[in-house]
């Protein structure tokens, strides 16, 4: 198997993804991203100069085309418990989460 | 025997309008297709081999909202007003849009629970335009795949014309709906192929617009770059019309091109003489990935898609467009190994705000601190797809990587985008109008024929993708079957917002065919 993503990588991408992996599935998906890369490794066959630009994407936005700039004005959303009541878990209109880690100053 | 809903959202729209039918009549034959075809929906930790001679397309029907919208139009229509040009028609719409009240899934289990709070611009537009919503359909997690087999709601759907093998995906709930005639319009996305290669597979027509032509407000997001809102339709006029209605700009949506709309249905059958049409040699050969070897071989296409192409050439020459033959689009082939770039590193970005803490699931596990609530909500709530778009986006652009690998992703894209430039320059050597080339480098696949190698799977796109980087339009139609009976499509690509031409052949095939006989199959899945 091609280890460009070694286990070592593999963790660390895992680490930074805040993915938290069943041991089951993890060689599963490091020998899935070794496959894709080996598509990707596909375009150095292709010579590029300095000057081909990065697409950011396909269709050139003229000032033409591009949207109408609005106003920068701050509106208050009608219904602001809709939005609330989706989170998992709430207290008086504010979002509760579990500790956020920390440390303590001196 | 034709039902209600097996009519095209023309012809329904224009006997609801005359009173012959009433919207809720239209309804309950939608309804009843739906029991008769559908089975159980999909749901999470659902049974995929549940009724396996099942359709499967949606994960929620929305039938109350569906009602309470036929019966509004049907109101209009006694006070004398009108209840505009989708009035009547059934609609779905795929789990990635969000409509206000309604469980928005994204087919994952980190969204299962999530009820938006707002509805996305093209389904605001259908609705405000008469047509009901019947329900959200299934699709691949997040739309990350080309089978719809990658859905967190099982049983995933299956293709109405063979029901062993796969709608294509990731519209595939969207596609299949369509085709077994449960409802006449849907909304898909086409980040790859999404819209386009599901058609394909289950015998629809789909349209993937230019990039900016459809808002994608409240469309959850994948590829922000690549991703379309669209069209599923069982005619090129149906599509037409569901274009017109969703596209234009909208104050919401940046990216929402700045350009007026045609009437799309307008100039669909005034003919194509003289419009040039272009065949590449490049969409005739395609990359398959041996899993074996673990190299990407090179291959022909398969002969029945190859006739079916040329055929349709030779239709369309007929009615007088000028086929133009070895038009050279040497990035082809690099289309699947830039998106594998690109769209991982999009995806990765758009993935971080599902954490557990402002909506969708949250781990029941006992967790010490805010970071191991995001790991652990992350971990158990995505589903394998999402997890290797994530890893994937974050190597490829990582600062040691992103020279070697994002960065000259997004270079090759200009040289992609190039090659269509120069096939549709006035003043170029090619000056066509449009491309003519297979949608799909197979017909439809077997069920867990391909899902589970990641490669392979999105080698499925490899004909469609090139459109998304470039951000040109495309529309994929029936044009035959296979020997197994399955529907088999063919593409036409053309410059930017140039939508009506595309229709506009579409239509000229469509009538060029009309009396066809594989035109008369039905879906065996319809008994």
């Amino acid at each position: 198997m091609n280890d460009e993503i070694s286990r070592e990588i593999f963790d660390h991408l895992v680490e930074l993804a805040a993915l938290e992996l069943d041991p089951d599935e993890t060689e599963y998906l490091r020998e899935q991203l070794n496959n894709q890369l080996k598509a990707i490794h596909e375009l150095e066959a292709i010579p590029l100069d300095a000057e081909t630009p990065i697409a950011s994407h396909g269709v050139p936005y003229s000032l033409e085309i591009s949207a109408a700039v609005r106003p920068d004005e701050w509106e208050a959303y009608p219904n602001p418990e809709k939005i609330i009541s989706q989170a998992p878990e709430t207290s008086d209109g504010y979002v509760v989460v579990p500790e956020i880690p920390h440390t303590d100053l001196e | 025997m034709m039902d209600l809903c097996d009519l095209s959202a023309i012809e329904i729209n224009s006997l609801v309008r005359s009173r012959k039918v009433s919207a809720v009549e239209v309804l309950e034959a939608s309804l009843q297709r739906i029991a008769a075809v559908d089975g159980v929906p999909g749901k999470v930790n659902g049974d995929p081999k549940a009724e396996a001679d099942r359709v499967h397309a949606f994960i929620t029907l929305t039938e109350k909202r569906a009602r309470s919208q036929a019966e509004a139009v049907d109101k209009k229509l006694s006070a004398g007003e009108d209840p505009g040009p989708l009035a009547g028609v059934p609609l779905t719409v795929k789990d990635i849009f969000c409509v206000d009240g309604t469980p928005s899934t994204a087919a994952s289990k980190i969204l299962a629970n999530f009820v938006a709070p707002y509805t996305a611009t093209p389904v605001a537009r259908m609705e405000s335009a008469g047509a009901f919503m019947l329900g959200k359909v299934n699709l691949d997690e997040f739309t990350y795949g080309s089978s719809s087999e990658s859905s967190a709601f099982q049983p995933a759907p299956r293709n109405p014309w063979d029901t062993s093998r796969v709608p294509g995906g990731s519209s595939g709930g969207s596609a299949a709906a369509v085709a077994a005639g449960e409802s006449a319009l849907s909304l898909g996305t086409d980040t790859a192929g999404s819209i386009r290669q599901p058609a394909a597979f289950c015998g629809v027509v789909g349209m993937k617009p230019t990039y900016g032509r459809v808002s994608r407000y409240g469309l959850i997001a994948f590829g922000s770059s690549l991703d379309c809102p669209g069209p599923v339709a069982r005619t090129v006029s149906d599509a037409a019309l569901m274009l017109r209605v969703m596209a234009g700009p909208d104050p919401r949506d940046a990216t929402a091109a700045n350009v007026s709309v045609p009437d799309y249905l307008n100039g669909l059958e005034k003919g194509i003489k003289g419009l040039r049409i272009g065949l590449s040699p490049e969409y005739f050969r395609i990359t398959f990935f041996n899993a074996e070897t673990g190299e990407l071989d090179e291959r022909e296409l398969p002969a029945e898609i190859k006739a079916v192409v040329m055929r349709a050439a030779g239709r369309l020459a007929e009615m007088g467009a000028d086929i133009v033959e070895d038009i050279s689009m040497p990035h082809t082939r690099y289309g699947i190994p830039t998106y594998f770039a690109i769209s991982r590193v999009e995806a990765a970005s758009n993935l971080h705000r599902y954490d557990g803490v402002k909506y969708g699931y949250r781990t029941s596990e006992k967790v010490d601190d805010l970071r191991a609530m995001y790991r652990k909500t992350r971990g158990e709530g995505f589903g394998q797809q999402p997890k290797l778009r994530i890893l994937m986006g974050m190597y490829v652009s990582a600062a040691q990587y992103s020279e070697q690998y994002y960065n000259r992703a997004l270079r090759i894209r200009s040289l992609i985008r190039r090659d269509f430039d120069e096939a549709f320059d006035p003043q170029g050597k090619y000056r066509l109008q449009a491309l003519l080339t297979p949608t799909t480098p197979t017909t439809a696949f077997p069920v867990a024929d391909v899902y589970g190698d990641s490669v392979l799977m999105q080698y499925a796109d490899q004909l469609t993708v090139p459109a998304n980087h470039a951000g040109v339009p495309g529309i994929s139609i029936p044009a035959g079957f296979d020997q197994d009976q399955l529907p088999i499509g063919i593409q036409l690509l053309g410059p930017d917002f140039s939508e009506e031409v595309l229709l506009r052949l579409g239509r000229t095939y469509e009538m060029a065919t009309s009396e066809a006989e594989w035109r008369l199959k039905r879906p065996p899945v319809l008994g």
